[in-house]
């Protein structure tokens, strides 16, 4: 069961290959979707009519791709602003979080952490319907009582952002205090021995430590958001984020353009992902 | 004679081009105590993981009570052994931890429950069980641990430096408790360490390991007093180290001039060494005489005299260091705290030797 | 720590409680009350049990609901079976560069979109799709097989969208394992089984608790997976609460059922984490 204790060689065998198994179950659905995007026809299935690139480069009736496509094209510059937005609010708010849990003792702190932690485990339509109410609660009331007509709280970027941050803060704090916890308190007395005020201090040797945890928390939290279906998809507006936009077209019928979306955003998530662990690798 | 615990025979292994132990045999009668003595990485744990089975010798054989074990599983060999770290399990409570063993052997839970309070009972510590194992202190883990492989009545025990983990003044208390163990459990210990004092203390044979050999296998005093190799005599206990090259030369009997010129004579036990070869000459610090006056030291075989350079106080292990005179020689003279010594302070003249018994020379350079 | 109450600590203060409060604790609150009030009239509402009462008393909702909790607790435990032995190669046999490789291995699907696995998913299974097209072409069988839209393609689905966050928190707990307690529980005559038993799953009880408790979360909570995956008649709970909201315009019986989803939710953690005796800060923190 440990390479020290002598096995079975069929066991063994038979280990190794259920793990490899594993990996091909997890790898089949991305790599056929990938696939796909290539392939000459109306339709992402078999048969292979021939390898193209139109579902990316093409212009013209019946294959317009990706780069072509304004409504998809639209779609993912609003996930890319919604995805800023919330990342950036979270990675904030996960600082100061971090900083009131692990610098603080107060009353009722280990009742905060709990409801901070609370929104990882609420189901994220959940999330989503609350605040869908609580916002059109506030409208009306805010109609009724004074005649204003407040479009912001209506469904749309504005209640996806805050929908999406009243999660994924919750990540962004983890993260963050987890790097926080393990930072020497004494760097930080060293600092101000030598002449720093306490703000300085911080600012000069506690947040550059804190930095790589700040940028993986926020590259965390942007595929989050990317991805983010069930929260989103009850708070959205006219202006649909790409899994929104993806999801609708796939209810008409799927085409290869959804598989060359999909090897988009295969790229573009390895790519940060790869960014995050070079930022983690250097501390 | 009755067949011996555990012998090994011819053991080697390797990984990949290394070779971490190399042919190596040894014996250990029932009811002793065998240390392995090295430095880390001298194949020790090599030796002491193929007798628990954890890993498989490349060649040679492993015998217990004079039935080879290669193909028993570590679950099966009637070895146990006690970790560097003691592996005691967060998971239970002491009194589980204990009856892990019994349990897979399938006892009946109120004979578990008997044997468990016995073996507490036995290392001192009765009505524990409930306990969990991290509220024990670091002497109480080391007997817990030792409990739970003595109630499945093992052959041999193997023990893995496992004083490491504690502190200075628990180790030399654990040191004189494992010896008393071992005792009251007249079971074989196999012991692996890389302090000599832990060694020394306990053992009834000590083997001293270097690079995957077997240097010298003897008792503790032996080994102490005729070093068999230069590497023994280094790494058993202190030497004053004189490199020079052998002048005469009959018998045991050797003399050495030391690079500053110093006329030693020591033995050399197991071999002759040619006049004209270099060579090695061990004294321990605290085999030499230190004397106020010439007389004292004049009918040794080597009598110097020097200034005292400097004073190394550290209690019984004092020491001064003296330049000799003709030759500005450093040499370190273990300084007896009998209070006869008492003035002895810097840039004072002594007089000093030691019989050559007391000087063991190697050859350098040759074969040991 | 200080424990003064400076500036500074209500400047760090105000941040979580505006998050907390008004993104999550007083949207619960509202939700609770619409859950609770019946329209008697335009714009007119009372207080009342009445969408509680619809939610027991027409069958299709409790079997959907009763549906839900049990496909997702099935989810959960296949996700701990097929997650758990590579959880272990990767924590305890994996030697060198293998194991961050295969770590990353396994996240890698994660970061990209549920709705591109699922869809990628569709393309395997269904009527054209790619495992059909194999079968045949293997003569097993002789017409095109739908594999799509039946239970076991949702819990292929379930499963394969949850894999991640049950692996993490078991390599993460087994590779604190320490390999000689291992050795020392075959040592002392133990068996593959009970050193398994005894040692491995004790030992790594904190993540399998909590990978359940986020997987059975997600299951509960997924959409996309059962709508795209699952059958005509295979309902998901949250397709109702979905449906309510948005195309009915029920938001009174939707919250209600949001509660009662929330309401699953919490009793099964809680009874699970009373079960293995650990807590939420602790299996999540």
């Amino acid at each position: 069961m440990i390479p020290t204790i002598p096995q079975n060689r069929t066991m063994d065998i038979a280990f190794k290959v259920y793990v490899t198994l594993f990996f091909v179950y997890l790898a089949l659905p991305l790599a056929v979707n990938a696939v796909f995007a290539f392939n000459d026809s109306q339709f992402p299935s078999l048969p292979w009519k021939g390898f193209t690139w139109n579902w990316f480069f093409g212009d013209a009736h019946p294959m317009i791709g990706v780069f072509h496509e304004r409504p998809i094209l639209r779609a993912i510059g609003t996930s890319i602003f919604i995805g800023v937005c919330v990342s950036t609010l979270a990675v904030i708010v996960g600082t100061t979080n971090a900083f009131l849990f692990n610098r603080y003792r107060f009353k009722g702190k280990e009742f905060l952490y709990f409801l901070m932690l609370l929104p990882l485990v609420i189901p994220g339509i959940l999330l989503g319907v609350s605040i869908l109410v609580f916002s059109s609660s506030i409208a009306n009331a805010m109609w009724d009582g004074f005649k204003w007509d407040i479009e912001a709280l209506r469904p749309g970027v504005l209640l996806v952002v805050l929908g999406q941050f009243s999660f994924i803060a919750t990540m962004a704090t983890l993260v963050i205090s987890a790097r926080l916890k393990t930072f020497d308190k004494t760097l930080e007395e060293a600092a101000m021995n030598l002449g720093a005020d306490a703000l300085t201090a911080i600012r000069t040797i506690t947040l550059p430590y804190l930095f790589p945890a700040m940028i993986g928390a926020f590259i965390v939290a942007f595929l989050m958001s990317f991805e983010n279906f069930n929260t989103t998809f009850m708070l959205v507006g006219s202006d649909a984020p790409l899994t929104i936009a993806m999801f609708d077209r796939l209810k008409e019928g799927s085409t290869p353009l959804l598989n060359a979306v999909s090897l988009l955003l295969m790229v573009g998530s390895s790519a940060l992902a790869l960014i995050m662990i070079a930022v983690q690798r250097k501390k | 004679m009755a067949t011996p615990d555990l012998s090994c025979i011819d053991l080697t292994r390797r990984f990949g081009d290394a070779l971490a132990v190399d042919n190596v045999s040894f014996e250990v009668p029932a009811g002793s105590f065998f240390s392995i003595l090295g430095p880390s990485g001298c194949g020790k744990t090599t030796i002491m993981r193929m007798i628990a089975g954890f890993l498989e010798p490349t060649s040679g054989d492993i015998l217990i009570k004079g039935r080879s074990v290669l193909d028993v599983p570590p679950n099966k060999r009637p070895v146990n052994m006690v970790f560097q770290h003691l592996a005691l399990f967060p998971m239970m409570n002491i009194a589980d931890n204990i009856g892990y063993g019994l349990r897979r052997k399938g006892l009946g839970k109120a004979e578990i429950e008997k044997k468990v309070e016995e073996a507490l009972e036995r290392i001192g510590l009765p009505g524990i069980g409930k306990r969990q194992v991290n509220e024990l202190s670091g002497g109480q883990k080391q007997r817990v641990a030792i409990a739970r492989c003595m109630v499945l009545e093992p052959d041999v025990l193997l023990l893995d430096e496992p004083l490491g983990a504690l502190d200075l003044k628990l180790r030399e208390q654990m040191k004189i408790e494992l010896k008393s163990l071992q005792h009251a459990f007249d079971t074989t210990f196999v012991y692996i360490t890389h302090d000599q004092s832990e060694a020394l203390v306990m053992s009834d044979t000590i083997a001293v390991m270097n690079a995957g050999r077997f240097e010298q296998m003897a008792g503790p005093e032996e080994l102490y007093h005729r070093p068999e190799t230069a590497f023994v005599a280094g790494f058993v206990g202190d030497a004053n180290i004189f490199k020079g090259e052998v002048v005469r030369s009959s018998g045991h009997d050797v003399e050495l001039r030391t690079e500053h010129g110093t006329h030693i004579k020591g033995v050399s036990l197991l071999r002759d060494i040619p006049e004209g070869r270099s060579a090695e000459a061990y004294v321990r610090p605290e085999a030499i005489h230190l004397s106020r006056t010439a007389d004292d030291v004049a009918e040794l075989d080597n009598a110097l005299s020097g200034k005292v350079e400097q004073m190394l106080f550290n209690g019984a292990a004092s020491r001064i260091r003296i330049k000799a005179e003709e030759s500005s020689e450093t040499i370190e003279v273990g300084l007896p705290q009998s209070g006869r010594f008492d003035g002895i302070r810097p840039g004072q003249t002594v007089n000093f030797g030691w019989s050559d018994k007391q000087g063991n020379i190697f050859e350098t350079g040759g074969k040991e | 720590m200080t424990s003064g109450r400076s500036l500074g600590f209500y400047l760090l203060l105000a941040p979580v409680l505006l998050w907390l409060l008004l993104l999550v604790i007083i949207p619960h609150i509202d939700l609770a009350l619409v859950s609770l009030r019946e329209r008697v009239g335009v714009g007119q509402y009372a207080f009342s049990f009445a969408n509680f009462l619809t939610f027991l008393n027409e069958p299709l909702y409790l079997v959907t609901f009763a549906r839900t909790a049990v496909m997702s607790i099935l989810a959960t435990f296949i996700t701990l079976i097929v997650g758990f032995p590579v959880a272990y190669f990767i924590a305890k046999m994996a030697r060198g560069k293998l194991q961050p490789i295969l770590f990353v291995l396994c996240l890698v699907p994660f970061w990209v979109s549920e709705l591109v696995r699922t869809f990628g998913w569709m393309i395997l299974l269904r009527e054209t799709g790619i495992i059909s097209s194999l079968l045949q072409w293997l003569g097993l069988v002789n017409g095109p097989v739908e594999l799509l839209y039946n239970d076991a393609a949702i819990m292929i689905g379930l499963v394969y969208t949850s894999m991640l966050f049950m692996v993490v928190p078991l390599v993460t707990t087994l590779s604190t394992l320490d390999d000689s307690l291992i050795e020392a529980g075959y040592d002392l005559g133990g068996s593959s089984a009970s050193v398994f038993r005894e040692i491995i799953v004790p030992h790594a009880m904190p993540g399998i608790v909590s990978g359940c408790i986020v997987v059975f979360m997600l299951s509960l909570g997924n959409y996309l997976t059962p709508i795209m995956l699952g059958g005509k008649d295979s309902l998901w709970f949250t397709e109702l609460i979905y449906s309510q909201f948005i195309v009915r315009f029920n938001w009174e019986l939707g919250a209600a059922f949001g509660f009662m989803l929330l309401f699953l939710s919490t009793a099964i953690v809680w009874v699970a984490l009373k079960l293995t005796g650990q807590s939420l800060e602790k299996t999540m923190g």
